[in-house]
């Protein structure tokens, strides 16, 4: 193995994000990003093979519309090689489809790999398709979903958590994989790897830069409207003297909303 | 009726391909489309009749030994090859662990748009299919369109009520076609152990989050349960950092619709609450008042819940008897 390819995206940190009351829409422009956690476990799980693997380099790919210099300092300081993040004003509407052209041209041009690793979803937009999408534009095998993983010989083998069973799936490399949090705990960089991190490189391109068919990136879904969802709940405290008092009055309130089977 | 107006359902999974098909019937009615199921399997030409009653004009039936078990390239080229020579409209397809990734795939290969995870579905003035998701971690629900045919989306399991069988006709069109070559070889496979009741069709679930202290205080919600005829639930936290439950409610986990849903000791940040959105009646209990479970509950008591819980069951055996 040589090179592991990981797709980090810098996301809108979801638990952070403000929604203005008045109009239920999301204030995502200030809101603050930080690394995808998936793409975190999937950094993680390319810096430990690169860990049992001497010689593999671990390369990350961005695509952002905006600056995401200090995500990828952090993928560096947890171990990856070298970061290249496709920035240009031409992303602002991309879709999923559009994504991963943009990422599938960007891996080609980083050179050659036998791995690539995204999250299962993004933390904000949580459509579970880039990855796939990435794959089948590579015209790579897929292993989706993978709570463990390990590289034997020239295969990848991946366990993966189904509906009612768990599967264990071999594909031959070159691979791509998408990752579970349950497949590790992502570590904290030491202030010496943060210093580390500080020489390597981070390499901007520009969609100038890559092979990509500009008329490809148009998206095909039209958002109506991205709103905060209403709540119509009641709202009814039930206060009272004792706490046999408080669940007789929650159990008749229950009885009456005929909520409860007699 | 012509073709490449069609709405499709596939799924590997039977249920929820049921399921799709009651919103699928609504969909192709309201824009004037027939509606078909495609069946790639093994041995299944019961199951494509079976589809017919459930509400499927025609069912393509692509049936062959070597189809037994999921294969991604398999069932993806034979997805595809469907979709080129018949061109629907619309595919819905089922959103498990596999038919995900199909749907990025095909969508990809056919270089057009895909809406995941859809929990309602409609079509717009224009006959176009609109598609409702949960996103920004549980913070919005997304309307989304199409500016591309086919128009392809994913549909979780319970998101649509399963119709009732009816006494219909319909064409199963029986077809032979070959596969890619697979990519990937599954090596083994075991069955998971889950709750053999399913936590979406429970009519009511008390669940707990991180103010349970200890795991065997389980029983206080068991017990509770018990009395409503319902299923225990819990936050991630229970599930993934201290492993007490192996699943969890929430935009991550379960999506829940009981009738009543109890939430002990949950905190019901966003993530959380986006599970239990389309619950009836939403219960909070928390000791501290100004926990934001109570904004999104019909009915808040605050207050330590293992005072409320033993005192709730006393009081409901009570009444109910
Ligand atoms: C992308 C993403 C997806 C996620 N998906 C999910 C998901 O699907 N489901 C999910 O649940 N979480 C999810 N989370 C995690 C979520 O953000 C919260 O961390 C989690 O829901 C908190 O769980 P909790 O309410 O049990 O714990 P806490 O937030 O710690 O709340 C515990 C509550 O218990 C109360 N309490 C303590 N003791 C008592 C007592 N004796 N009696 C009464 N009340 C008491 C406290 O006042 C507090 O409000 C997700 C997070 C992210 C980032
Ligand atoms: N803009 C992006 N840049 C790099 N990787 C991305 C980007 N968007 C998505 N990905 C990858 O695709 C995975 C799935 O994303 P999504 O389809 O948005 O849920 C993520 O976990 C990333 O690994």
């Amino acid at each position: 193995m040589k090179r592991i390819i990981v797709c980090l995206k810098q996301a809108v940190d979801v638990t952070q994000l403000k929604v203005d009351p008045a109009t239920r829409q999301l204030i995502t422009a200030s809101a603050p990003r930080k690394m995808s956690d998936f793409d975190k476990n999937a950094l993680e799980e390319a810096v430990r093979l690169k860990e049992k693997n001497a010689g593999v380099e671990v390369v990350t790919v961005t695509v952002a519309s905006e600056e995401a210099k200090t995500v990828l300092r952090e993928a560096l300081a947890m171990g990856a090689d070298k970061a290249y993040v496709v920035n240009d004003a031409g992303l602002k509407d991309v879709d999923t489809l559009g994504t991963a052209h943009v990422l599938a041209e960007a891996i080609k041009k980083a050179g050659e790999f036998d791995l690539v690793l995204c999250g299962e979803s993004s933390l904000d937009s949580f459509s579970g398709l880039v990855g796939s999408r990435v794959g089948e534009l590579l015209s790579l095998p897929q292993v989706t979903s993978a709570r463990k993983l390990s590289v034997e010989g020239d295969a990848v083998v991946g366990e993966r958590t189904l509906e009612d069973s768990i599967e264990t799936v071999k594909a031959k490399l070159p691979a791509l994989v998408t990752v579970t949090r349950e497949i590790n705990q992502p570590r904290i960089p030491s202030l010496m790897m943060i210093m580390k991190a500080s020489k390597k490189e981070i390499v901007t391109w520009t969609l100038a830069d890559l092979a990509v068919d500009k008329a490809k990136l148009a998206s095909k879904i039209e958002v109506v409207e991205v709103l905060a969802p209403k709540t119509e709940r009641k709202r009814i405290r039930i206060t009272g003297e004792s706490v046999a008092e408080i669940a007789d009055k929650l159990a008749k309130a229950l009885i009456q909303e005929g909520v409860v089977k007699r | 009726m012509s073709e490449g107006k069609g709405v499709w359902v596939f799924s590997e999974n039977a249920d929820l391909t049921l399921e799709m098909l009651g919103k699928g019937r609504e969909i192709a009615d309201k824009v004037g489309a027939e509606l078909a199921a495609v069946v790639i399997g093994s041995n299944a030409a019961d199951w494509a009749n079976e589809l017919v009653k459930y509400g499927a004009d025609k069912v393509y039936l692509v049936d062959n030994a070597m189809f037994g078990r999921f294969q991604a390239e398999a069932y993806l080229s034979v997805l595809h090859n469907l979709v080129v020579n018949y061109k629907p409209e619309t595919v819905l397809i089922g959103s498990t662990k596999n038919g995900k990734p199909l749907a990025a795939r095909l969508a990809t290969r056919l270089e057009v748009g895909c809406v995941p995870d859809c929990s309602r579905l409609g079509v717009d003035e224009k006959g176009r299919l609109v598609g409702e998701r949960i996103t920004y971690g549980g913070n919005a629900v997304a309307k989304l369109t199409f500016k591309t045919k086919p128009q392809i989306v994913t549909v979780p399991s319970r998101a649509f009520e399963k119709p009732q069988p009816k006494k219909r006709s319909g064409q199963v069109v029986k077809l032979d076609l070959k596969a890619e070559q697979a990519k990937t070889e599954v090596v083994e496979t075991k069955p998971l152990e889950t709750s053999s009741v399913r936590i979406e069709e429970a009519e009511a679930i008390v669940s707990c989050g991180r103010g349970l202290e200890k795991k065997e205080d389980r029983v206080l919600l068991d017990e509770l349960a018990a009395v409503l005829c319902g299923q225990v639930g819990c936050s991630r936290p229970l599930a993934e950092d201290r492993k007490w439950f192996s699943e969890w409610v929430g935009l991550s986990g379960h999506k829940v619709k009981p009738k009543l849903y109890i939430a002990c000791g949950i905190s019901g940040v966003i993530q959380h609450v986006a599970g239990i959105r389309d619950a009836k009646v939403v219960v909070a209990i928390n000791k501290d008042e100004q926990a934001p479970i109570f904004e999104v509950a019909d009915y808040g008591v605050v207050g330590n819940l293992y005072e409320i819980l033993p005192a709730l069951k006393e009081a409901l055996k009570k009444q109910l008897q």
